[in-house]
């Protein structure tokens, strides 16, 4: 039958099956009609009803939403920014922008949980790693952090676990950027550490500091001052505490690094290699540190392992220790990381070089210094004597007046007080194009009011002599091969053909949403008014983009049934942090400080129970039944124990057994009733939208998943949006912003366009006010080329994939859990359990196996060991839908060929899966099974197939020698 | 390699060997076979004073982190250097070359026998 919801839309592109195919999958699941399949999956308690003077608009062509997007951008004004404060413009070199963050290739890929097929990314990160190690002078660096600020706060939570000190105090040096400062202290308050700060350049030699587990040293300063911090550093570390250093990566290409000052570990971002500013991110943050605490890391680590053949090969280090595995002994909820981002800026490196980011770094220390030459000789002050790229300009009572200046000739300076303003020189300021470089001195030279022109000799660099840097950094060839377009444009092409996204074909990962990122959502993330903007940039300069965000929040709460939202943390992990965070801050406002437990079910994700801990809860653990579903009787008993104490309940809905609850307005009815507060994981959003709301059925707060719901791309792991939507009761304590340019939310009511009724004043959770919104154009364009009918049916038809997947699959798999009329929500699990009892293989076999069929696995354990949970999304079509299908069916009966006896235990196509080119034609073949049967196991493969470019990396191999830097070129001759 | 029974046994799969008044510590088959392949531990230092039940170390696989409890209170007189470069010996030979620290004691708890810590795993 006809889809009622659309007909020729940009709905039609985004959804895989059309009404024949959703017609026939109806029928091999046994429904009339999409509404009747989703109305009989959906608990009837829980059905929304239709949404009045909804702010969704009715659904735009992928014309008309660009052409609004135009008009937002052109809200913008775009001016140079010489704001500084962590974020300095850059220049993308233009192959990386088109090969890289507008490739498909590279933004569609997941997160490199199956190391065999995401070899390329792996190595762009494995440079990453090795680029910050060398720059910061330290052993080991993850890949990567959110942002500057929240890598600050992971540097505190490290010293504090690693530190062999009782002291709650960690010392913050005054000269650290502002936004740090307000989420070390929001972060710091739940976790009863104390910070105390000190002007620490001040405390000359020999300090003396109270004692502490560690410090925090910006280097170099917010002030933009360059100072030797050894002593200090030395200080922290006599008593046992840990010193954290926050550095600029490019600085350290003149300056000592780090790792040479003594520090334990250095934090910061890596924004200013090639990543546009984008109005506060994404941009990807760094952790590195010295030798002995690289098992402290939190995040995603990139290691050397090496694959069945026994050749080098790429992983992800230490899974063991993230948080999905340790759950409330987890050390950290950083889950998403920044990875498309942190390829961008290791990519920068590898084109520039060690000699041409040192010749970036010394343009710019020269420009800074012959400006403040300049300055200092028409009688106004320098604060900081020593600078990198920042001057601290005082002249009584003229700063406003300086910069109001400034800004007529569209360049923007930061006030610090009457006297102050400040001024960061960058890469773009000191480009000699066009005349620019001249044009903007003149400009302010004009806005100080200097005599002369820009042809004032150069200053004489001011950093101290101590301080130079004299170590190499960036040796390995791969730094220094690159230097043509050619070869750039090659290596990257090189690195994208190893590795499987979704330009090649499904990546049904359960919980995660691979849907499509369609390319008319993308097109605006790189155009300059959304790129090029600081993230304190005044509020005029950003119209455009406070409009964005709140049609995105009242769209948001609306599809949710909430009052209102925040973008502004940056990844699902942070959403959780500061919704838990909001009830905790209302359950102190209300004088119940004392509650601070916080229950989840077993079958819960573990970065709920990770942020739990870190928003200063505890966590009691709520049994499941057999079907997946909560357990009312050990809910209320746990509630019952606990009744006075209890903080939260966090769920997800639909469970993350891929099932509708049928009790759920039960469950958050018991948590209300003693005084509880309900945490709605929205990770499964995408089986609900249109359907049900969070808010309707007793959610208090929730979380989402722009980059799984709402169709931001999964960059290879990260970037992620995860905002928080929340009843009005909780608005105040939602996360705000020192620097945010409007307190409202949203900033204008859609229909009034005067500033919305909701003003959060909770403490900040991401580095920048909005989070990451040069990527917010997706997710707007995704709504707004959808409408609510769209949306709807979309959530339809990823219920009607998933429903005829269990269905196709399940006499040669058991599907594990199902709920009201035998049912799945948009994903299904397929119980391997059974096929390892009687053929000895296992889900990883059929996973690896998979990839020689070209699939990508499907999520595997998890939520219950020996098992494969598939999503498929609305996106996919049914023939992409069929072929995962046969493949799968294929591999059953290789599983009961090898039970059979066809083949031996120990010599099969699964249990040397994934098969290289180069394992089935290199020697004599000597294998139980053929070649075609290793490569070809279906004909439809020959014409079309993905080889994978390593087989079966050894995880311990690579766990117990760990190596996390480039390895050297002759480790890969075969 | 000592004999199953001749060693105590705790209710976190840890097994006991007592040796005048010195404990050696190890994890047992199951436990190791549990944690699947182990690729780092982390055990406390000679000298330090350790408190029966309390976490002194980590034992880590692939698949996940494993807690070290001291079984007894006393003093870590050694710690297996061997396990440390090379922590699959603790899958390799739980009750033999993967012995993990040894602790002066003054006062022995009263643990499981070979008996009651089979019936324990079930298995």
């Amino acid at each position: 039958m006809p889809n009622p919801f659309i007909s020729g839309t940009f709905a039609d592109r985004h959804i895989g099956t059309d009404d024949a195919a959703q017609a026939s999958m109806l029928a091999a699941v046994g429904y009339d009609s999409l509404e009747a399949l989703v109305d009989a999956a959906v608990p009837p308690a829980i059905h929304q009803t239709p949404v009045e003077n909804s702010t969704i608009p009715a659904p735009a062509s992928e014309r008309e939403a660009l052409a609004e997007l135009r008009a937002l951008a052109g809200a913008n004004k775009v001016r140079r920014s010489m704001i500084g404060l962590g974020y300095y413009d850059t220049i993308t070199p233009a192959v990386i922008k088109r090969n890289v963050l507008e490739n498909p290739s590279w933004y569609t890929a997941y997160t490199p949980y199956q190391p065999e097929i995401s070899q390329g990314r792996l190595e762009a990160l494995i440079n990453f790693q090795t680029m910050v190690a060398d720059l910061a002078g330290m052993t080991t660096t993850n890949a990567s952090m959110l942002d500057e600020g929240t890598a600050a706060v992971e540097g505190m939570l490290l010293a504090r676990r690693a530190a062999r000190v009782e002291s709650p105090v960690f010392i913050v040096d005054a000269d650290t950027l502002p936004q740090t400062k307000a989420l070390l202290a929001n972060r710091a308050e739940a976790l009863g550490i104390e910070l105390v700060e000190l002007d620490l350049a001040t405390l000359g030699a020999n300090p003396e500091l109270p004692e502490c587990f560690g410090a925090l040293i910006q280097y170099p300063g917010a002030t933009g001052r360059v100072w030797d911090s050894s002593e200090v550093i030395a200080a922290v570390k006599a008593h046992g505490g840990l010193a954290v250093v926050a550095a600029d990566l490019l600085a350290l290409t003149i300056l000592k690094s780090p790792g040479e000052l003594g520090a334990d570990v250095a934090v910061g971002t890596t924004q200013r290699f090639g990543v546009p500013m984008g109005f506060g991110g994404p941009h990807a943050g760094y952790m590195s540190v010295r030798k002995g605490l690289e098992r402290q890391l939190p995040g995603r680590l990139v290691g050397v392992s090496q694959d069945a053949a026994g050749d080098p090969a790429y992983r992800l280090s230490l899974q063991a220790r993230e948080q999905h595995i340790r759950r409330e002994k987890a050390t950290s909820n950083i889950c998403t990381a920044q990875v498309l981002l942190a390829v961008m800026a290791s990519m920068y490196a590898v084109y520039h070089g060690p000699q041409g980011l040192k010749r970036i770094a010394q343009r710019i220390h020269h420009d800074t210094a012959k400006f403040a030459a300049r300055l200092t000789a028409a009688g106004f002050t320098v604060e900081n004597e020593t600078f990198f790229d920042t001057l601290s300009v005082t002249k009584k009572g003229q700063a406003q007046a300086i910069a109001a200046k400034a800004l007529e000739s569209d360049i923007l300076l930061y006030v610090v007080d009457a006297d102050t303003v400040r001024l960061s020189f960058d890469e773009v300021s000191t480009q000699p194009y066009g005349g620019m470089l001249a044009a903007q001195e003149n400009d302010l030279a004009e806005a100080f009011g200097l005599e002369g022109d820009y042809t004032t000799p150069l200053g004489d660099s001011s950093i101290p002599e101590a301080l130079n840097r004299t170590s190499e950094y960036l040796t390995h060839p791969v730094f220094n091969t690159h230097r043509s377009e050619t070869s750039m444009m090659r290596y990257l092409k090189y690195l994208a053909d190893k590795d499987y996204a979704l330009d090649r074909g499904m990546i049904p990962l359960g919980s995660c949403t691979m849907k499509l990122n369609a390319a008319t959502e993308m097109e605006a993330v790189s155009w300059p008014e959304f790129a090029g903007i600081h993230p304190f940039a005044p509020a005029e300069d950003v119209a455009g983009y406070l409009v964005m965000i709140s049609h995105l929040e009242s769209w948001l709460t609306e599809v949710t049934g909430y009052d209102t939202a925040s973008l502004q943390p940056n990844a699902g992990s942070q959403g959780e942090l500061a919704g838990l965070l909001a009830i905790r801050s209302y359950h102190r406002a209300n004088g119940n400080p004392e509650r601070t437990i916080c229950l989840i079910p077993s079958s819960a994700h573990g970065t709920n129970a990770a942020s739990a801990m870190l928003a200063g809860m505890r966590v009691v653990v709520v049994a499941c039944d057999d079907l997946g579903n909560v357990d009312l009787d050990d809910l209320r008993a746990k509630i019952a124990e606990h009744a006075s104490e209890i903080a939260a309940l966090m769920i997800t809905y639909p469970s993350t057994h891929g099932v509708y609850e049928h009790e759920v307005r039960e469950i958050t009815q018991a948590v209300h009733d003693a005084g509880g507060q309900v945490y709605v994981d929205g990770a499964n959003l995408n089986a609900l939208l249109g359907y049900a709301r969070f808010g309707d059925f007793g959610g208090d707060v929730s979380h989402l998943n722009l980059h799984k719901t709402f169709c931001i791309p999964h960059g290879g792991g990260g970037p992620g949006v995860g905002p928080v939507v929340a009843k009005a009761h909780l608005a105040k304590f939602l996360p705000g912003h020192p620097m945010a340019q409007s307190q409202h939310h949203p900033a204008f009511d859609m229909q009034t366009g005067a500033a919305g009724p909701y003003v959060h004043a909770g403490g900040a959770v991401s580095a920048a006010p909005y989070g990451s919104p040069s990527i917010l154009p997706i997710t707007w364009a995704y709504v707004r080329m959808m409408g609510s009918a769209g949306l709807k049916a979309a959530t339809g038809a990823a219920v009607l994939s998933a429903n005829y997947i269990a269905v196709r699959l399940r006499e040669h798999f058991p599907v594990l859990y199902a709920g009201d009329n035998g049912l799945v929500a948009h994903e299904c699990i397929l119980d391997l359990r059974p096929l390892k009892e009687s053929t000895g293989i296992d889900n990883n076999d059929v996973a690896k196996r998979l990839i020689d069929y070209g699939f990508h696995a499907p999520t595997m354990s998890f939520p219950v060991s020996g098992t494969l949970m598939v999503e498929p999304t609305e996106s996919e079509d049914l023939a992409e839908l069929d072929r995962f299908i046969d493949a799968m069916i294929a591999i059953k009966q290789e599983a009961d060929a090898v039970a059979a006896g066809t083949w031996p235990a120990d010599d099969n196509p699964l249990i040397n899966a994934p098969h290289t080119a180069h394992s089935v034609i290199a020697g004599e073949w000597e294998h139980a099974y053929s070649r075609e049967q290793a490569v070809y196991p279906l004909s439809t493969l020959v014409s079309g197939k993905y080889w994978p470019p390593v087989r079966r990396v050894d995880n311990a191999y690579g766990d117990r020698n760990l190596v996390c830097s480039c390895p050297p070129i002759e480790a890969f001759a075969q | 390699m000592a004999e199953k029974s001749e060693l105590q046994y705790t209710a976190e799969h840890e097994w006991v060997l007592v040796d005048g008044n010195v404990a050696t510590v190890g994890i047992t088959d199951f436990a190791a076979g549990k944690l699947g392949d182990i690729v780092f531990v982390d055990l406390p230092k000679v000298g330090d004073t350790v408190t029966e039940g309390k976490i002194v170390g980590e034992i880590e696989s692939t698949k996940s982190v494993g807690e070290l409890f001291a079984p007894v209170a006393g003093t870590v007189v050694e710690s297996n250097d061997a396990v440390a470069d090379s922590p699959e010996l603790v899958n390799s030979d739980p009750f033999g070359e993967g012995w993990l620290v040894k602790i002066e004691f003054s006062e022995l708890p009263s643990m499981l026998s070979l008996d009651e810590y089979t019936a324990l795993t079930g298995e």
